[in-house]
């Protein structure tokens, strides 16, 4: 298991010492939650009732940002190659790499969240509400996101297509995020259905994407 | 006694054959240099043996191996990339490879002052040369023990003192019974029998 410990190590220094992946992603989740009031004018019930689903929608594309690099800088690298020769199983590895692009990208989503929900004018408890589902649900992004990334590695200069493919697979935890989110305090179904999303990609994902690296050897 | 073979080999890269019909055999203490022009598929022999590429027909074993690991998991193989994260030290770049693939853990210091980079150990990777990369690739090869070692092109980018120090890795890992195959255009600094590959068929 150290070896899957030393993939989470470092993935997560790679990532903060370039600041480009876990900043880039909450600057512009930042970026699109400022534009978004002037886009649609200073009616803060319109803002208030609108503000988990502007939310959950920044939080989507920002996670998508970073999300071409994962695989494609071991591809160039080389060190996918040694990845694969290595005696960890590459589902686990992958699984690895995906936590700790969740902790570097996604959760600073999570952490800046309340905040600026405070420029959408909403009340403490849907920013709460909102948080929590982020927490829950931005990791399914991630582990969905897993397989595009392996895809636009084996396919050459696909990086193009990840967000078309990727974006279709998130429709779901989109639409759950919001409805737990808007459903608050009483969370109920959507809620249940967010956390099995999330469950459901932490499995699904590692395994497509591994077999997709696999497959893509040349 | 450990044996590399391979038996009928044939690769194909973008429906084009790149070597066919090829038998190997590589015996514990043995190098084997495969010389041949560009394009002759010194790489995609190294690629297909470390189990990176599909051979489109034949087979390669290992003998008297690790019953338990297959042969990618018994071996180096030292490509043109160096594997390394411009990020993170030289340090721990070379940590984080002796813990992936499963070496002694801890003991950095050994290989690094091995291949002459002690003095750079807490320098990001991003600052070094493009021979000093190649030294931090090779104390990959001190800091996990693998018996078999594949090498494209190794002496690339290393100056004159640098070669006579993979000369002896190279002799010292022999030595110990292992297996060295090595794409080269030079001549190796060990002794080796010569695997030459046609020119590339155009």
């Amino acid at each position: 298991m150290s070896a899957l410990a030393a993939i989470l190590i470092r993935d997560l220094r790679a990532l903060w010492r370039v600041g480009g992946g876990a900043l880039v992603g909450a600057l512009f989740f930042l970026a699109v939650m400022v534009l978004v009031p002037f886009a649609l004018g200073p009616d803060l019930a319109l803002l208030r009732r609108i503000g988990p689903a502007v939310l959950w929608l920044g939080a989507l594309l920002a996670s998508l940002l970073a999300l071409d690099r994962l695989f494609a800088d071991d591809a160039a690298d080389g060190s996918l190659d040694l990845i694969l020769m290595g005696r960890a199983p590459l589902e686990l590895v992958v699984l690895a790499k995906a936590a700790a692009h969740w902790l570097a990208t996604g959760l600073p989503l999570v952490i800046v969240s309340p905040l600026l929900a405070l420029m959408l004018d909403m009340e403490p408890a849907a920013m709460a509400a909102t948080a929590l589902t982020l927490a829950v649900g931005t990791p399914a992004l991630t582990f969905i996101g897993v397989i595009g990334a392996a895809l636009s590695v084996a396919l050459r200069r696909g990086g193009l297509l990840l967000p078309v493919l990727v974006i279709p697979l998130a429709i779901p935890v989109l639409i759950f995020g919001v409805a737990a989110a808007a459903g608050a305090p009483s969370f109920g179904a959507p809620f249940t259905i967010l956390c099995a999303l999330t469950l459901f990609s932490a499995v699904l994902g590692p395994f497509a994407a591994a077999a997709t690296l696999r497959h893509g050897l040349e | 006694m450990m044996r590399l073979m391979a038996t009928g080999l044939a690769c194909e890269r973008g429906g084009r054959p790149v070597f066919s019909g090829l038998d190997l055999a590589v015996d514990g203490g043995q190098a084997l240099a495969v010389v041949g022009p560009n394009g002759a598929g010194k790489t995609s022999l190294l690629r297909v043996l470390a189990g990176l590429l599909p051979a489109a027909a034949g087979r390669v074993s290992l003998a008297g191996g690790e019953p338990e690991a297959s042969l990618p998991e018994q071996t180096h193989y030292l490509g043109h990339q160096d594997a390394l994260k411009p990020a993170l030290t030289v340090k721990e770049n070379l940590a984080f490879w002796t813990a992936y693939l499963g070496g002694a853990g801890g003991a950095a210091d050994g290989p690094l002052a091995s291949v002459g980079l002690s003095a750079l150990a807490e320098t990001p990777a991003a600052y070094l040369s493009a021979g000093q990369r190649r030294r931090l690739s090779l104390a990959r090869l001190l800091a996990v023990r693998r018996p078999v070692w594949l090498l494209d092109e190794p002496t690339a980018a290393l100056d004159a003192a640098a070669q006579a120090m993979l000369g002896g890795l190279m002799r010292t890992h022999l030595a110990g019974g292992g297996i060295m195959v090595a794409a080269t255009h030079g001549p190796l600094p060990v002794e080796g029998t010569e695997l030459r590959l046609g020119g590339a068929p155009s």
